[in-house]
């Protein structure tokens, strides 16, 4: 029953990601993504992951949104190439070869949710037995992501204050 | 009980499906504006049950709450847009 519904959200994702491609008009493409954001957020959700699609339906469906139509304020709302230049032979034959080879491969991962898989068996334990010690963080979450790994973090966050700087540069207004 | 979420929920993306096919065809912008309002409407409604489901109605009413505001930003983004530069 669960897997229907799994394999119904599947089929809206990759509707609207086709229609997002699909669609000439660049408007109904910003609509369309944003659909496809809150698709992507309830199939988080439905796997539990239920702080990811927190963050999906936030910044994707949401501000993803309003960020695509200031950058429409500075285009064309209309896709300008009346035909678009058919995809390379290599890409239409490789990119396949490549997704079967991904599914092939994921066939060796550990089924969802199984409590016997290596990372639920070491390293989950660990981290929920020490990290209080550790770090005196309650959240264990917020102990990964800020303690044990704040240097990545860290650097997430340069790239993105970069890129806020490059957004700002970009739609600033020129005031005469 | 929870067979009758799931079907809840079963009958909630077939809704979203029509208004999906509005948003996919619909040969204006306003088809496709009012197409994914009406998913969001939809939307919330699917993400609180898919909390009861889980059992975890608390944590999906902030996520269901967070959608519904910053849609509400995009609509009237989308609405700025249109009045700002016309109808395309």
């Amino acid at each position: 029953m669960s897997l229907v519904y799994e394999i119904s959200l599947l089929l809206l994702l990759l509707m609207t990601a086709a229609g997002a491609i699909l669609v000439k008009d660049l408007m109904s493409a910003i609509l369309l993504l944003g659909c496809y954001s809150f698709f992507l957020s309830v199939v988080w959700a439905w796997l539990g992951a239920v702080d990811v699609a927190f963050v999906e339906a936030v910044v994707g469906a949401g501000l993803a949104t309003v960020l695509f139509l200031l950058t429409l304020f500075g285009t064309q709302p209309k896709d300008g190439r009346l035909r678009r230049p058919p995809p390379p032979i290599a890409a239409v034959i490789a990119l396949p070869l490549l997704g079967v080879l991904l599914l092939y491969a994921a066939k060796d991962l550990p089924a969802f949710g199984d409590p016997a898989s290596p990372p639920s068996v070491r390293i989950s334990p660990s981290y929920l037995e020490q990290s209080y010690k550790d770090t005196r963080t309650p959240n264990v979450v917020t102990s990964v992501l800020m303690d044990y790994r704040s240097l990545d973090t860290m650097v997430e966050t340069v790239v993105i204050f970069t890129a806020g700087i490059a957004c700002a540069f970009i739609l600033r207004r020129k005031t005469s | 009980m929870t067979d009758f979420f799931i079907f809840v929920l079963l009958v909630l993306s077939a809704l979203i499906g029509a208004y999906l096919y509005r948003v996919l065809q619909g040969p204006t912008i306003f088809d496709r504006v009012l197409g994914l309002n009406g998913i969001s409407t939809k939307a919330i409604i699917l993400l609180i049950v898919m909390g009861i489901v889980f059992e975890r109605v608390e944590m999906f009413i902030d996520l269901s709450t967070g959608y519904a505001l910053l849609n509400l930003v995009g609509a009237l983004a989308v609405a700025k847009y249109l009045e700002q530069k016309g109808l395309p």
